[in-house]
């Protein structure tokens, strides 16, 4: 058989299994993906990584499929035990063109469409001070701010457009757009809300901004997405998207429970060099 | 001996120090963590658990002698080093604990309140109390998981009889803090203390407050 | 390797003992640590006054007993011997203990032959493998269910960090150290590397490390994982400062490794072995080699300025007296970028060696494979924010870093090409080292698609920090090199040892490995899409069935280790049948010569006059020519 009969078989191939399985991919696996579309970030990310599924699908078919391929048809038949050597081909230019060219275009590709989609909403993760991409938000409807204040090992919320209360759990409004402050009091966590699609680390004397637009009422797992000691395992936390008015109720509910705390906490500020930071407790 | 034997000796011989230091990695780091201390029941379905917070250890402790929690009896008089409790499932716990060691304050001030006790509050040496002055908290008696977290006042720097070392009788000075609080369904969740207590650490939160056994633990409700 | 011959004129036990070796360098390491720790315990300050040293806290007593510790060890096998005859104004010389001593003692000491060297890294990292290995399924033992722990909270963070430690500390010269070592003079046709001493100082390093590594359980274990972020390590009790220890013991391994086999490769070639006739797994050598010369030393930074937060109180690293953790995330991610290529490229270079000579054609796209293997080495210094893009760097930083994190999988695929171009019209034959070489394709294949997923930041969001990425490093990491590294032990020990393994059994090593493999790893990636986060000690119990299977398929990735022992074991120790000179027919250089190779390797230096891969050529003759009468 000559090399372009194996090739064209080779592609026969690909295409062949390439056409069965991306449409599964991305169609059926795909959209029920985590971490779901509960929040406009979070769909944000599965459409992202649909993307890169239904691109990677042909990709390792075709990797894969030549693999196979190759070790059947030119596998040594001879047992005889004489060794035998192979057609001396070195290279060949076209092919590596192509193939340079072909790849490049896909990297290219996947690099500005993650930057479309990173830099249209910020995409849930913490953007640090500064951030650069923010959700839209309605004209007269700022965004609602959190701060997320990780400590070991529990997660803290603190409301600076409610007096600054500070609160054990979260709860948010639906149909808001929420800016996440997070920081942390001493090492290094990070603030992963997983059905939000949110995930920004909170590092000491910083502040990490990220972005979340809800859209219906649903529970969500909060948990500590970076090695901050014994507990890191177990520093997590469930958190609700609510309706706007049981929203409101409740935090005002809040602010009276923890009145008596309140009063004992620092200013509302960005960061927070709690003492003691020495040694010697 | 043959050259063949004095190879099988020399195999047998490694595999044997080998399963010996790997059993002995196991048996004596690895697994070498407290044990569990049931609490006691109470009148009428309630569970008592009485606990002690030290400076340091007894100094006879083969562990470190750090700062930490003990189980203790009603009158204090038998201390055990412990740190995992056994309590039953959706019951009331009251508890108990007398705080022997002196303020270090908290890093997060918002603790200073209690939550997630029946009545949102606690008892400070028989007073009603539901936050204290976060600079003189001592420990902190929490379980994050059920929302649950009680601030331990601090037994003032200028006390005349502090206690320096497990075990502590009730005679020297302390402060005795008691809550009472529901246990959820089945399962294991830990507890920790909240106040950067581990002098010599940086930020107080190394050693014994991130030691099973010192400044933390594990509640089994069974 | 002869076996221990017992003849009338040897000196006792005692006799042999006493003199620069291993023996002598344990007593100079445990008396170096005695008065280092002494030395130390006479410094105190107020705050490391509260433990004192009956308690065993003293950081700084801690650290100056590794150091002087260290020192001691590498007295006692005889690394001072040299500089100190030079001060005296002796001549220099070459070789030491090159052949002294009977066959096993020339192991357990500080030895110039390379082909030593390289033995001794195989049987040293080979025990630190199998501790990291060890610890991976007590990690998978703790992980069977949520609610019950089998070992202590610390305790179990510690194993966690050790198993990575240990396999990133010792594996990233898994290649290098015996391989590279080994092989790569007689391909380019020298009798030694460069610096044959530092040769053996990089070895004995690193199992210095690996001792000191050991020592953190008995300081409280360490619980940042093999990262080691600050300032959580600078809340650890002294088991960190075995950690600090470890890697910078390795770091300044790695870097003199690189070094020696940088300088071996560009000052030692033979006659005739130009640039564009060097061999592949050679080029791959040089671009590791340039990143351990590069990268290492910041990681010795980082650790020391680490060090000194914990001793001397600075505070690079507290954020609120000045210092910022960012800090040790950047330095540190400066060299682990390029670190996990280091552990990559020598992968790379294996395969495409081998796969020639069990296709019996020539490397497809030489020059491509080996501009690949050199814009990895140059890209991976331009990449390492990707494992901070969601810690709050500069939000206009990402999509440049997004793009050259991608970018870097350009001169991946190039590898790849190069694999397939070599299996075109070839003729195959499934040998045990192809078959591991066929299991990195497809192993690399899912680690490098996973890596493009991290690369792309909105999906990085949603995998940072879980089980995806530990299923991408393992598909790349072991899927890559520990695959190569067994591919590498197949092809080249019977070379190496002259005897060889028992096929059957290697067979049964390969597929039950590359199985467990992937049943280990594959549904790591859900896990992480699922939500769980790395290094936790429990996990909502929804999660446990899928937990369950990877626990089970690692004990059974562990069992296949055990296949692979025994297979060593039995064919080295016992069976001990004699290899063939060239088992696989190869036509690369170091099959050429007879086996066991000479101490001297070549009769006479070569003279290369072909490219390295003269296959399906005629006359089908090796590369390496008789020189002329005269020509040493």
């Amino acid at each position: 058989m000559t090399g372009a009969q194996h090739f064209r078989r080779i592609v026969w191939l690909w295409l062949i299994s390439s056409v069965i399985l991306t449409p599964i991919v991305v169609l059926v696996l795909a959209p029920g993906m985590p971490p779901g579309n509960g929040t406009v970030e979070a769909a944000g990310q599965v459409t992202d990584n649909t993307v890169l599924l239904g691109l990677a699908t042909p990709v390792a078919l075709g990797v894969l499929v030549y693999f196979l391929y190759a070790c059947v048809a030119f596998r040594e038949r001879d047992t005889s035990g004489v060794v035998l050597d192979g057609p001396p081909i070195r290279g060949n230019a076209t092919i590596q063109f192509w193939w340079l060219v072909v790849t490049t275009g896909l990297v290219l590709f996947l690099a500005g469409f993650g930057s479309v989609e990173l830099l249209s909403d910020g995409a849930g993760g913490g953007q640090g001070p500064n951030p650069i991409a923010a959700p839209a938000q309605a004209k007269g409807d700022p965004a609602l701010q959190v701060q997320v204040i990780a400590q070991q090992w529990q997660f803290t919320y603190r409301w600076p457009a409610y007096g600054g209360v500070e609160t054990q759990h979260l709860e948010l409004p639906a149909n808001s757009v929420i800016e996440f402050h997070v920081t942390s009091l001493d090492v290094i966590h990070s603030f992963w809300a997983y059905q939000l699609g949110v995930k920004a680390d909170a590092n000491p004397g910083e502040d990490n901004i990220a972005y979340v637009t809800t859209k219906y009422p649903l529970t969500f797992n909060i948990r500590c997405a970076e090695l901050c000691g014994v507990w890191h395992g177990y520093m997590y936390d469930t958190g609700h998207v609510v309706p706007k008015s049981q929203f409101a109720s409740w935090i005002t509910a809040q602010r009276v429970k923890y009145a008596p705390a309140t009063k004992s906490l620092p200013p509302y500020s960005k960061t927070y060099f709690p003492d003691p930071q020495r040694r010697g407790g | 001996m043959s050259s063949y034997g004095r190879r099988i000796l020399w195999v047998t011989l490694a595999t044997a120090i080998v399963c010996v230091a790997i059993g002995l990695y196991i048996g004596l780091y690895l697994t070498n963590v407290p044990g569990s201390q049931a609490a006691t029941r109470g009148p009428a379905g309630v569970t008592n658990l009485y606990l002690g917070t030290v400076p340091a250890a007894e100094l006879t402790d083969p562990h470190p002698t750090w700062v930490s929690y003990y189980v203790v009896n009603p009158t204090s008089t038998n201390w055990k080093h412990d740190t995992t409790f056994v309590l039953p499932a959706n019951s009331l716990v009251h508890v108990t604990i007398y705080q022997f060691d002196g303020d270090s304050g908290l890093r997060n001030p918002f603790i200073s309140q209690a939550t997630g006790t029946v009545g949102g509050n606690f008892l400070l040496n028989g007073k009603p109390t539901v936050a204290i002055d976060p600079d003189s908290a001592s420990h902190v008696f929490a379980i994050p998981a059920i929302g649950l977290s009680v601030p331990l006042e601090g037994v003032p720097d200028n006390a005349k009889n502090p206690c320096s070392n497990a075990p502590c009788p009730l005679s020297m000075d302390h402060e005795t803090i008691s809550f009472t609080f529901r246990t959820p369904a089945k399962g294991l969740y830990r507890w920790q203390c909240f106040v950067p207590c581990a002098a010599g650490f940086i930020q107080g939160f190394g050693g014994p407050m991130q030691t099973v056994g010192y400044m933390d633990g594990f509640i089994k409700v069974v | 390797m002869s076996t221990i011959a017992v003849t009338a004129d040897r000196p006792p036990v005692w006799r042999r003992l006493i003199g620069f070796n291993l023996f002598m360098g344990i007593i100079g390491a445990i008396i170096g640590y005695i008065v280092g720790h002494t030395i130390g315990n006479q410094f105190t300050g107020a705050n490391i006054a509260y433990y004192g040293p009956e308690a065993g806290q003293n950081d700084i007593a801690i650290f100056l007993g590794y150091f002087v510790g260290v020192v001691g060890f590498l007295a006692g096998l005889g690394f001072l011997n040299y500089p100190f005859r030079r001060l005296l104004g002796h001549p220099p010389t070459l070789a030491e203990h090159e052949s002294e001593g009977e066959g096993i003692g020339r192991y357990f000491r500080l030895c110039t032959d390379h082909k030593v060297v390289a033995m001794q890294y195989l049987v040293g990292i080979g025990v630190f493998f199998f501790i990291g290995g060890l610890n991976a399924m007590l990690i998978r033992t703790e992980l069977l269910q949520p609610n019950t722990h089998v070992f202590g909270a610390n305790q179990y963070l510690t194993l966690v960090g050790l198993h990575g430690s240990m396999m990133m500390g010792m594996m990233t010269s898994g290649i290098l150290g015996p391989f590279a070592n080994w092989v790569v003079p007689l391909m380019i046709g020298s009798r030694r590397m460069a610096f044959p001493r530092i040769e053996s100082l990089t070895f004995w390093l690193l199992m210095a490390a690996g001792v000191v590594l050991i020592t953190t359980i008995f300081f409280g274990g360490f619980q940042t994982g093999w990262t080691g972020y600050q300032p959580l390590g600078d809340q650890n009790t002294a088991g960190y400062d075995a950690y600090i220890g470890f890697f910078a013991l390795v770091g300044v391994s790695m870097c003199l490794l690189g070094f020696n086999l940088l300088a071996t490769i560009i000052t030692m070639r033979a006659p005739g072995m130009t640039w564009s006739r060097l061999p592949i797994f050679v080029w791959s050598v040089l671009a590791t080699a340039v990143l351990m010369m590069l990268a290492a030393p910041m990681l010795i930074a980082a650790l020391l300025m680490g060090a000194m937060d914990r001793t001397i109180q600075t505070a690079f690293y507290v954020a609120g007296q000045g210092g910022s953790s960012y800090l040790f995330q950047n330095l540190f991610w400066v060299f682990g970028h390029p670190e996990v290529y280091i552990v990559a490229l020598p992968g790379f270079g294996i395969v495409l060696e081998l796969l020639p000579v069990f296709t019996r054609k020539p490397l497809w796209g030489y020059r491509l494979a080996v501009s690949g293997m050199l814009a990895v080495s140059l890209l991976s210094f331009f990449v390492w924010q990707h494992h901070l893009f969601v810690s709050g760097i500069n939000a206009d930083l990402r999509p440049f870093y997004m793009l050259s994190t991608e970018l870097i999988s350009l001169p991946t695929g190039f590898i790849f090409l190069c694999a397939m171009g070599t299996l075109w019209r070839g003729r195959i034959r499934f040998t045990v080292p192809m078959l591991f070489c066929l299991a990195w394709a497809f192993n690399f294949l899912w680690g490098g698609i996973s890596g493009v997923f991290l690369s792309d930041v909105p999906s990085d969001v949603t995998t940072h920090g879980s089980f995806f990425v530990m299923a991408h490093f393992h598909y790349t990491i072991m899927g890559g090199l520990v695959f190569t590294f067994f591919a590498a032990i197949y092809y080249w020990v019977p070379k190496m040892t002259g005897f060889k393994f028992n096929e059957g059994l290697a067979k049964v090593h390969f597929w039950t490995m590359f199985i467990a493999f992937n049943s280990t790893f594959a549904p790591l990636f859900a896990l992480g899409f699922l939500g769980m986060p790395r290094r936790v000690v429990t996990y909502p119990t929804n999660l446990q069935g899928l937990n369950d299977w990877v626990s089970v398929s690692a004990f059974v990735l562990g069992l296949s280790m055990l296949v692979f022992l025994y297979n060593v074991v039995w064919s080295l120790v016992f069976k001990r049948e004699p290899a063939e000179v060239n088992p696989w027919n190869s036509k690369s250089a170091e099959w050429q010569l007879p086996t066991p190779v000479p101490v001297y390797d070549f009769e006479r230096i070569p003279v290369f006059d072909a490219d390295p891969y003269p296959y399906g050529v005629e006359p089908t003759g090796p590369p390496v020519v008789a020189p002329a009468p005269g020509v040493a």
